[in-house]
């Protein structure tokens, strides 16, 4: 053990942690939670415990600010961490991996969308609004210009015997945006239906705040951001670049609309 | 084979063939309708023509679709209901109401995951190669209106199969329209005339729907719509549209209020009558569009003011739509699991392992297991029947062929039934079966099976006086069969 570090000290580290695991707690509510935030930010030894208990529970200090608190991630195989086949776990079996890149995709619209141009995604002060309809209608945009690039073509329909080969647009396209249930609510294997999802679970896990519930427009916390910014975008980007996707880099905002042109 | 294919350039991949088919493809959830109706439980719907009812509910359809919804689907059941109804007027309101649902809910395929149609086509990839694939399309579907209801509206798939040959330029085919509306008038064809004053209206719908696709999108992120070139192109496209139509319409208006006027025939007139309320409301809808277009600039305005522009960036980040989402939707399904699934965990968070209060704990240790019993609950002993054991054995069968066996000659039933009755008692029982059998006997079937006979029977209207068996005293014979000299040729 470092020479300095008290039982005392590691007490305090170990509850900075544990109050990074109560999302929807902020800091400014909290005057030992503040001090503890303060502390960390001034006392580098302090800080160095905090990361070391992380370590040691599968934890990732992401950032400790003020605004954000303790922003946590988990690691790999932590038993901290949410796996996707645990939140899509009520999908059926036939169609899972399908499932499984819907549910995924609408996290990557989610994150787009709150943040549409990279500025926004740097910008501390910037808080990003979405909703249910945003998310899907966006999407199913991109959907649609990828769709009209293709057109056309002789390659451009699927093959009838290779499902995992079609392109995620066209599974995304084909998926209804809504149905009308027996009971009045949202089908919960519909487009809208997997944005509200995602949008109540990350509203759950303190990432989004609802504003309208009637409408599901909710804004971004500023650990949303801290979360997109510093880990889940830099991971995937890292992933398709693996995957020898080479996204091509700009300043401005590719987010743009041009669908329904074609209609003219 | 496969050269010989590629010899061949009708068999080349051919666009044509492909769209086509797709054409072709897009009808066929129509004639389904017609093929499932009989199917169907709750009502003997044989006598609908549920095809003319699909081209109904997708007219209605297309028709409410402006600017803010479509129509939701227990209003398009309503405005249908009267001509299910005409089709059949002494079948209940509520049969009516039910057809209209089912046909509005076959349309969208309601039962299937992605709620659409898709069809198999195939096509020769270039090195020669038989190669299947999919073309996925829909019809109707379903959109969430701002209130959170549902609501219906006509994919472009079924705008063209309803009008036909909109793949084509709408400003040309716009002033073929009138063109020939005006034709039609002065030949006195109104009927064609309201076909052409309707395709007309859908193109106006058209605009609209193109214009609140561009506003909805500036509500969003006035960055995302190209307001320097693209939407005041669009705009003066429209205007323009607008300030044609409705010249060319208020003319017409006149035009056929002269032709209503001065018809004599009762028919005619009507007709005219109804061709001007579709032409008012043609009117009604370039008035509606041109008031958006108006207020599209203000739009544009109040967005961009309402979505302040943030400052410089201010540390490299990167771009989430364009470099991963887009990315990702381009991918095929099994490659895009692992970015996606990387994005999900890391942008999940944590959660805490739930973990029982020492409270819960307690109760749920303390609680006396259910005991099960290992071998489940007792099955229920089946009440069985012993079958019958076959009466008839190879003999009598062999004994009744011998009876049968008539080639040339014909017998009456009685007597085949008094020689059998001489034999063993048993035996006229198996004669009237076979005899019962040979009567309408396939002629088809047998030939496919490769028999060389068949026994036939035939009621020639005398009637069977016998002590066990009553009816027709019927005639019996055995047919050869033979091939007939085409068929074997054919078949060959």
């Amino acid at each position: 053990m470092t020479a300095g570090v008290g039982l005392a000290d590691a007490e305090a580290a170990a509850r900075l942690v544990a109050l990074g695991m109560r999302p929807r707690q902020p800091p400014s509510r909290d005057a030992v939670y503040a001090d503890l935030v303060s502390r960390y930010g001034e006392d580098d030894g302090f800080k160095d415990l905090v990361n070391h208990v992380a370590a040691g529970l599968g934890l990732v200090v992401l950032a400790v600010m003020p605004r954000s608190g303790a922003v946590l991630a988990a690691t790999e195989d932590s038993v901290f961490e949410i796996k996707m086949d645990e939140y899509a776990r009520r999908t059926a079996l036939h169609n899972r991996q399908a499932d499984k890149v819907l549910h995924g995709l609408t996290h990557l619209a989610i994150a787009a969308l709150a943040f549409p141009r990279p500025d926004d995604l740097g910008n501390d002060a910037y808080i990003g609004r979405v909703s249910v309809n945003a998310v899907e209608v966006s999407v199913r945009e991109a959907c649609r210009l990828l769709e009209q690039r293709v057109a056309g073509a002789d390659t451009a329909d699927p093959l009838t015997n290779a499902p995992e080969l079609e392109r995620v647009w066209r599974v995304y396209l084909r998926r209804p945006s809504t149905a009308a249930t027996k009971d009045g609510r949202v089908a919960s294997d519909t487009t809208r239906g997997i944005a509200a999802r995602a949008l109540r679970f990350l509203a759950d896990q303190g990432f989004l705040v609802a504003l309208d519930a009637e409408s599901g427009t909710y804004r971004t916390t500023p650990r949303y951001q801290v979360q997109v910014r510093e880990l889940a975008a830099q991971r995937t980007f890292d992933e398709l670049l693996a995957l020898g996707v080479l996204p091509a880099a700009s300043a401005e905002a590719s987010l743009r609309v041009t669908a329904t042109e074609e209609l003219l | 084979m496969v050269s010989e294919l590629r010899l061949n350039r009708g068999f080349g991949s051919d666009e044509a063939a492909a769209r086509r088919l797709k054409a072709l493809a897009c009808t066929a959830p129509l004639h389904d309708l017609d093929v499932r109706k009989a199917r169907l439980e709750w009502a003997d719907a044989a006598c609908y023509q549920m095809a003319e009812v699909a081209l109904q509910v997708i007219d209605q359809v297309t028709l409410a679709m402006d600017f803010d919804r479509g129509a939701d689907q227990e209003q398009v059941v309503r405005w249908v209901v009267p001509f299910v109804a005409a089709q059949n007027p002494d079948r209940g309101a509520d049969e009516h109401e039910r057809v209209g649902h089912w046909v509005v809910e076959s349309l969208l395929n309601v039962g299937s995951v992605d709620r659409g149609f898709q069809v198999d086509y195939g096509s020769l990839s270039a090195d020669g190669r038989y190669v299947r694939r999919r073309f996925d399309f829909k019809l109707l579907v379903e959109l969430a209106a701002p209130d959170g209801r549902v609501y219906l509206r006509t994919t472009d798939e079924a705008i063209n199969v309803l009008v036909g040959a909109l793949d084509t330029d709408v400003e040309s085919a716009q002033v073929a329209a009138e063109v020939k509306l005006e034709n039609l008038i002065r030949r006195g064809r109104l009927g064609d005339a309201r076909l052409a004053a309707e395709q007309a209206r859908y193109r106006t719908v058209q605009y609209a729907e193109a214009l609140r696709g561009k506003l909805d999108a500036t509500q969003r992120d006035v960055r995302s719509v190209d307001w320097l070139t693209g939407v005041p192109e669009l705009i003066e496209e429209a205007l323009a549209h607008v300030e044609s139509r409705y010249r060319a319409e208020t003319a017409m208006l006149s035009n056929i209020a002269d032709a209503r006027d001065e018809s004599t025939d009762p028919a005619q007139r009507k007709k005219a009558a109804e061709l001007i309320a579709i032409v008012n409301e043609c009117i009604r809808r370039h008035t509606q569009l041109q008031a958006r277009l108006q207020e599209a600039g203000a739009t544009f305005r109040a967005e961009q003011d309402r979505q302040q522009f943030a400052g410089g960036g201010r540390r490299a980040a990167i771009d989430v739509f364009g470099q991963l989402l887009r990315p990702c939707l381009e991918l095929p399904v099994n490659a895009s699991v692992a970015p996606v699934t990387t994005f999900f965990g890391a942008v999940s968070g944590v959660s805490a392992p739930s973990v029982p209060s020492l409270n819960g704990l307690v109760e749920m240790l303390m609680v006396p297991s259910v005991e099960r019993d290992p071998f489940g609950a007792p099955v229920p002993e089946p009440e069985l029947m012993p079958i019958e054991a076959d009466s008839r054995g190879e003999a009598q069968w062999r004994e009744v062929d011998d009876l049968l066996w008539l080639p040339d000659v014909v017998r009456r039933l009685s007597g085949l039934l008094a020689q059998a009755r001489s034999l063993d008692t048993e035996l006229p029982k198996l004669v009237m079966l076979r005899v019962m059998h040979a009567v309408g006997t396939s002629i088809a079937s047998a030939r496919d099976q490769g028999e060389e006979s068949v026994c036939l029977a035939v009621d020639d209207g005398t009637t069977l006086d016998d002590v066990e068996f009553g009816g027709s005293d019927l005639l019996v014979t055995t047919a050869a069969l033979r091939e007939a000299p085409s068929y074997a040729a054919a078949a060959r």
